[in-house]
């Protein structure tokens, strides 16, 4: 019922058929009995279909005998009488068969609504599992409006695809296959007049479904011209104001507006011409059979058919009667199909493009060190243990057989560590660096420096291209992704909240979370007095990113959400960059306590927040150029302390 | 609402009363085809000989061939009208937001702005093309059918007038049921989606806190529960086809049983002949199809008016600043004067965001203004430029009222770097241009010069065509916001506002920034907007505000 939204910008599947053969046997894997049980109940359908023409013929060839008795004298209602029971007959028989295609439509259509929908879900959940496996990298290098477009557009045209164009491609075909044949047991002239339509039709719909796909295309890219304008001026409208800038910009939303209603209009044209002209060449061709079978009455020539080969003979009068009726038939499935084409080669894009995501590398894991609750013994030697205990310990097991337990401390060494995002290009350059348990170390460099790569690597969210991580002395590859980062706890400046209340939002650092420890967690990080002052508490629904609460705020539970997690390291990436100096004591003051007995890595736009570090490292292009305490660097009067005295601009 | 959006048809009245006119022409032609067809076949059995069949064989000819050319001119019209419509819908809607108030502005989110011109519109466009095509051709369609099913079967037509309520009841009743199903599922469709674009959004916290599981059960739970809904709707409008099915079938078996009945009882007494049974057997296809027709357009049009509704409520939306009748239309100087100013940023609002704001600045001087966030400094600044009025007091500019003056002019003479500044895709130059149209490039580089642009700009390899990328993207910050104020100081403004728009720029650059302001526009009045204090401290008067109120004026020392 919902109307397709011609979306996607008419680019077409590099590989149509494979496409079409893997969504296939998808689609066989997930629903094989009801696959079949629909395609058959679309062949009896067809057939159904095809029903009418033959028992019009007879019907009509009844009637023609009983007028034929009654020319011959016979009073016309004797005549009905004796030929009424075969009518009937043949009636009843008619309704036996509608009943079956009946039941067989109803039942295609039920079980298709099934398909199709459990299907689509099914292709859905597969692509957002395989998307929660993708590295950061994927979603780094694509647009995101194109990742969500997967979820939409070509989520929208594949349903589509099976829900319409599959089932009536294979109906309209097979009723054709059935109009064929019984256009040939009919006769053989007429259905050549009935060719030549379709030629006509496959002709037409090349130059005009041609045209319409052309123009289609051009629709759509000056549609995406002038929403990318729309966008950018709705965008900036605080600004158009301010500079009185809204004479021209409407005078260039108008030109873009203009060309795309031309474009438009063209594609339209095309598209709303098609049905009407395939409609009236059936209109004329059923003329022409009309004609072509009074010429064939009139001069009694000998038709060719197949019924005439089986020696059966009927009247040339009740065929041409039934051929006008399968004459129409014949265009409309035509035209159904040629409808359909167009719209196939769309969908199977949209599929490919689904699949391509499916496809897509998944990030790897080799590691193979985990982490596990420790129990520590009064000697000191660390064991396993099922309960939590507050205590952690990598487990390491050897290519001997023995397992170690190692404790969780939070010491990350980082060795002459290179790294590029491609391999041409190399943004890390030997970084060597040491944060022992416990210790604040601090980055600090202009945009591109590096800072955040360095996180990137510690979380491995990319991997080194030469020298070597170690996480309390174990080379990071070893260690599985998921336990890595649980061990790491990381507050990033964009702050991405979920839809949920505030309480789930903390809870997402630790999902068994009492409620109890979420608000501790939010006392920790100074965020519990706001909450309890929202209008619902911590039951506070949040919408759109948090987009109720302010920056700070969004800030302060971002805190939260990592405090409850309660890992031995933390990663905080300019969370306190966009919020004014006032909220950011506060802010402050939250992270300090979660700092606390941690090893921190801090980045940070302001110098003040990495005063106090253990260590500080000035980064200048992907190499480190300055380290040391505040104190030591503001006396070395390098980099930083130009920074610090504000000579320098940081961005 | 409806009257809003016609409004927007304009030029296009002429296709879009002539699509529907030959829509009906086209009927009538289509309509009379299988009327002719059975005097055709009459003929043909009559054996009444070539010349009356290759009569009745033209005639038909020439309705197809009508029906033809009026099918693809009611296509012609009907595209140019309803893309027309369309183009004038986005005109009007862009042409009203351009008139909004910061006010207005405030009231819609970008987002659903950006939905309105495109998504709401494209809607309104299919309904409207419906409209003027299928919604008039259908019903047309099913009584012109019906009309002449009348006149060619007389009684046998009576069968369908049997049968089509029932069809249209049945049809009626599953819409009825069906759309509220349908409503509601695609809300959740749509936050589904949301949840995905939160999930991509998210990605680095999710697996951060390695949630992948997690938000793999939070998703698939949605998406099984969107597929449930979805599921449960389509099963119900599965009935819809083989209910079609089954009044066609049933009036096939009528008419047939009817049809044979009448023609050979009634032999001689009746004109109905075998011919009568195919073309009535045509008609009933047409009814049918027609009603069916009916309901979906039913269905598109009540879908359609969620986006008209949206769409009339942007056009309705009145701006809340409007321009004086007889407006002055030169600014003297740049002084300004704040008489017991008090503003709230809607009538509903509980606490003013500005209260009893005395505030004189003569021409020519420099205002720092500091305090924290909250404190309404934009709040204050904002009401130079008209961005917004006043609630109480009034806020007077080169000795007038700001009210009594033409807003463009104000607007001109007061230039505001804005907080949240914007750079627009297209070069440097165009972007710099918005401050003055006719600018040289010399003005240009002048005013890079004081903004301490230039240097970088002279840095990339395409200078001053450098390409800006949408939104700014391919700047720094600190670059961005040095352009910002390059392109205010390009209106030569009496009075420059800058909102906290050096907080991305070093303190030296900021430095140089002032000194060149100080000594290259002296005349101009300058209000600085800072979090550092060393950005306002060689102001010649430092305004304090907390709390909407200004707590303190003084210089630095």
């Amino acid at each position: 019922m919902a109307a397709p939204r011609m979306r996607g910008d008419g680019r077409r599947a590099k590989n149509a058929k494979g496409t079409l053969a893997r969504l296939i046997s998808l689609l066989f894997t997930y629903y094989k009995k009801e696959v079949f049980v629909v395609l058959a109940c679309i062949i009896v359908v067809a057939l159904v279909g095809v029903a009418p023409a033959v028992y019009i013929q007879t019907i009509a060839s009844y009637i023609e005998q009983g007028v034929a008795m009654a020319k011959g004298g016979i009073p016309g209602p004797e005549a009905y009488a004796a030929i009424a029971p075969a009518i009937l007959k043949s009636l009843a028989l008619m309704a036996g068969v509608y009943l079956i295609g009946l039941v067989a439509s109803f039942t295609s259509t039920r079980l298709g609504a099934v398909i199709t929908q459990g299907f689509l879900n099914k292709l859905r959940q597969r692509m957002f599992g395989s998307m929660q496996s993708l590295p950061i990298r994927y979603f780094d290098t694509h647009n995101r409006g194109d990742i969500m477009s997967h979820y939409t557009n070509d989520i929208d045209t594949i349903r589509q695809l099976i829900s319409q164009s599959i089932p009536t491609v294979f109906q309209a075909g097979l009723t054709l296959i059935a109009l064929v044949a019984v256009m040939l047991y009919f006769s053989v002239w007429m259905t050549l007049v009935v060719f030549c339509a379709v030629l006509l039709m496959l002709f037409v719909t090349r130059f005009v479904g041609g045209n319409s796909a052309k123009y289609f295309v051009r629709q759509q890219q000056s549609l995406g011209r002038e929403e990318g304008f729309i966008e950018e001026m709705m965008n900036g409208q605080k600004v158009v104001k301010v500079f009185c800038h809204e004479a021209a910009s409407q005078a260039d939303f108008d030109r873009l507006n203009n060309q795309l209603c031309s474009d438009a209009t063209r594609a339209n044209i095309f598209a709303n011409t098609l049905m009407p002209i395939m409609g009236n060449i059936g209109n004329i061709f059923y003329v022409l059979v009309a004609f072509v079978g009074a010429l064939l009455i009139a001069f009694e020539a000998p038709d060719v058919s197949l019924h005439a080969l089986f020696g059966i003979e009927l009247s040339m009068l009740t065929i041409v009667v039934t051929f006008l009726g399968m004459t129409k038939q014949f265009v409309n499935n035509v035209s159904q199909v040629s409808q359909q084409i167009n719209f196939v080669v769309m969908a199977l894009a949209g599929a490919e493009r689904v699949f391509e995501l499916m496809d897509e590398t998944p990030e790897t894991d080799d590691g193979y060190v985990t982490l596990v609750n420790a129990c520590v013994a009064e000697d000191g030697s660390v064991s396993e243990c099922a309960e939590r205990t507050g205590h952690w310990a990598w487990k390491h097991p050897h290519e001997d057989g023995s397992v170690t337990y190692t404790p969780l401390t939070g010491d990350v060494r980082m060795v002459k560590v290179d790294f590029g995002y491609v391999p041409e290009k190399i943004v890390l350059h030997d970084v060597t660096l040491y944060a022992e348990p416990g210790q604040k170390v601090a980055f600090v460099g202009a945009t591109g420096a590096g800072k955040t790569t360095i996180t990137n690597l510690i979380n491995r969210f990319y991997d080194i291209a030469d020298g070597k991580i170690r996480y309390d002395g174990i080379n990071i590859n070893k260690i599985r992704k998921a336990d890595l980062r649980r061990s790491l706890g990381i507050v990033l400046q964009d702050t991405n909240l979920f839809t949920g209340t505030v309480m789930e939002n903390i809870r997402y650092g630790k999902l068994d979370a009492t409620d109890e420890e979420c608000i501790a967690a939010a006392k920790l990080a100074n965020a519990h007095d706001f909450i309890t002052r929202l209008p619902d508490g911590y039951q506070t629904a949040l919408t759109a990113n948090g987009a109720n609460l302010s920056q700070g705020q969004r800030q302060l539970l971002s805190i939260a959400r990592a405090a409850v997690a309660d890992p031995p390291v933390m990663i905080l990436d300019e969370a306190t960059s966009s919020i004014d100096t006032r909220t950011e004591a506060i802010v402050q003051r939250g992270m300090d306590s979660l700092m606390h007995g941690r090893t921190v890595f801090v980045i940070a736009h302001r110098l003040s927040t990495v005063r106090n570090s253990d260590v500080i490292m000035v980064l200048e292009q992907g190499r480190i150029i300055e380290r040391g305490d505040h104190e030591k660097l503001i006396a070395e009067h390098g980099k930083y302390y130009q920074l610090y005295t504000g000579a320098f601009e940081l961005e | 609402m409806l009257k809003k959006l016609m409004g927007a048809v304009r030029e296009y009245k002429r296709p879009s009363i002539l699509a529907p006119i030959i829509v009906s022409l086209e009927v009538v032609a289509e309509c009379l085809i299988p009327f002719f067809t059975a005097d055709l076949i009459k003929a043909i059995e009559d054996n009444l000989g070539i010349p009356t069949v290759l009569k009745y064989g033209l005639i038909l000819l020439g309705m197809a061939l009508l029906s033809l050319t009026f099918g693809i001119l009611a296509g012609y019209f009907c595209s140019v009208a309803a893309c027309g419509f369309a183009k004038n819908l986005r005109h009007d809607l862009f042409a009203r937001i351009g008139t909004y108030s910061f006010a207005n502005i405030d009231r819609f989110s970008t987002s659903s702005l950006v939905t309105r011109l495109t998504t709401d519109v494209a809607n309104v466009q299919n309904a409207y093309m419906m409209i003027i095509r299928t919604a008039i051709r259908c019903p047309f369609m099913l009584i012109f059918s019906f009309v002449m099913s009348i006149r060619l079967g007389g009684s046998l037509a009576w069968i369908f007038a049997g049968i089509l309520p029932v069809l249209g009841f049945a049809l009626f009743y599953i819409i009825g049921k069906v759309m509220p199903l349908f409503r509601h599922v695609f809300k959740k469709y749509d936050k589904l989606n949301e949840s995905v674009q939160e999930n991509i959004v998210g990605m680095r916290v999710v697996k951060s806190f390695v949630r992948e599981d997690y938000e793999r059960e939070k998703f698939n739970r949605a998406s099984d529960d969107v597929c449930a809904d979805f599921t449960r709707a389509e099963k119900i409008l599965a009935f819809n086809n083989p209910i079609m099915q089954l009044c066609i079938y049933t009036a096939l078996i009528l008419i047939s049983y009817f049809c044979s009945k009448i023609v050979i009882s009634q032999f001689g007494q009746t004109s109905m002949h075998v011919g009568t049974l195919s073309s009535m057997l045509t008609y009933s296809m047409q009814i049918m199809m027609s009603m069916m027709m009916v309901s979906m357009v039913f269905v598109m049009i009540t879908m359609a008016t969620e986006s008209a509704r949206r769409i009339s409520e942007v056009l309705s939306e009145e701006s809340t600043l409007q321009n004086p009748e007889n407006p002055i239309t030169a600014v003297e100087n740049g002084e300004i004067v704040f008489d017991n100013v008090s503003f709230k940023y809607s009538e509903k609002a509980e606490k003013n965001a500005l209260s009893g704001i005395d505030l004189h600045i003569a021409s020519g001087e420099t205002i720092g203004i500091i305090g924290g966030t909250g404190s309404s400094k934009t709040s204050l600044v904002n009401l130079i430029s008209r961005l917004y009025d006043a609630t109480e007091g009034c806020v007077r500019v080169g000795g007038h009222d700001v009210r009594e003056y033409d807003l463009q002019t104000l607007r001109n003479a007061v230039a505001v770097v804005l907080q949240k500044n914007v750079l627009f895709s297209g070069s440097i130059k165009e972007n710099l241009r918005w401050g003055d149209p006719d600018a040289t490039d010399e003005e240009l580089v002048h005013a890079c010069r004081l903004a301490q642009a230039d240097a970088f700009i002279r840095s990339f390899p395409d200078g001053y065509d450098t390409q800006i990328e949408q939104g700014g993207s391919n700047v720094s910050g600190g670059q961005k916001q040095r352009l910002c104020i390059a392109r205010a100081l390009l209106k030569k403004p009496k009075i420059l506002i800058l909102d906290d728009s050096t907080s991305a720029v070093d303190t030296h650059t900021d430095a140089l920034i002032r000194r060149a302001m100080r000594e290259e526009i002296p005349g101009t009045t300058k209000i600085i907007i800072a979090q550092r204090t060393s950005s306002v401290q060689d102001a010649d008067r430092i305004v304090v505000m907390e709390n909407g109120m200004i707590e303190s004026c003084g210089t630095h020392a």
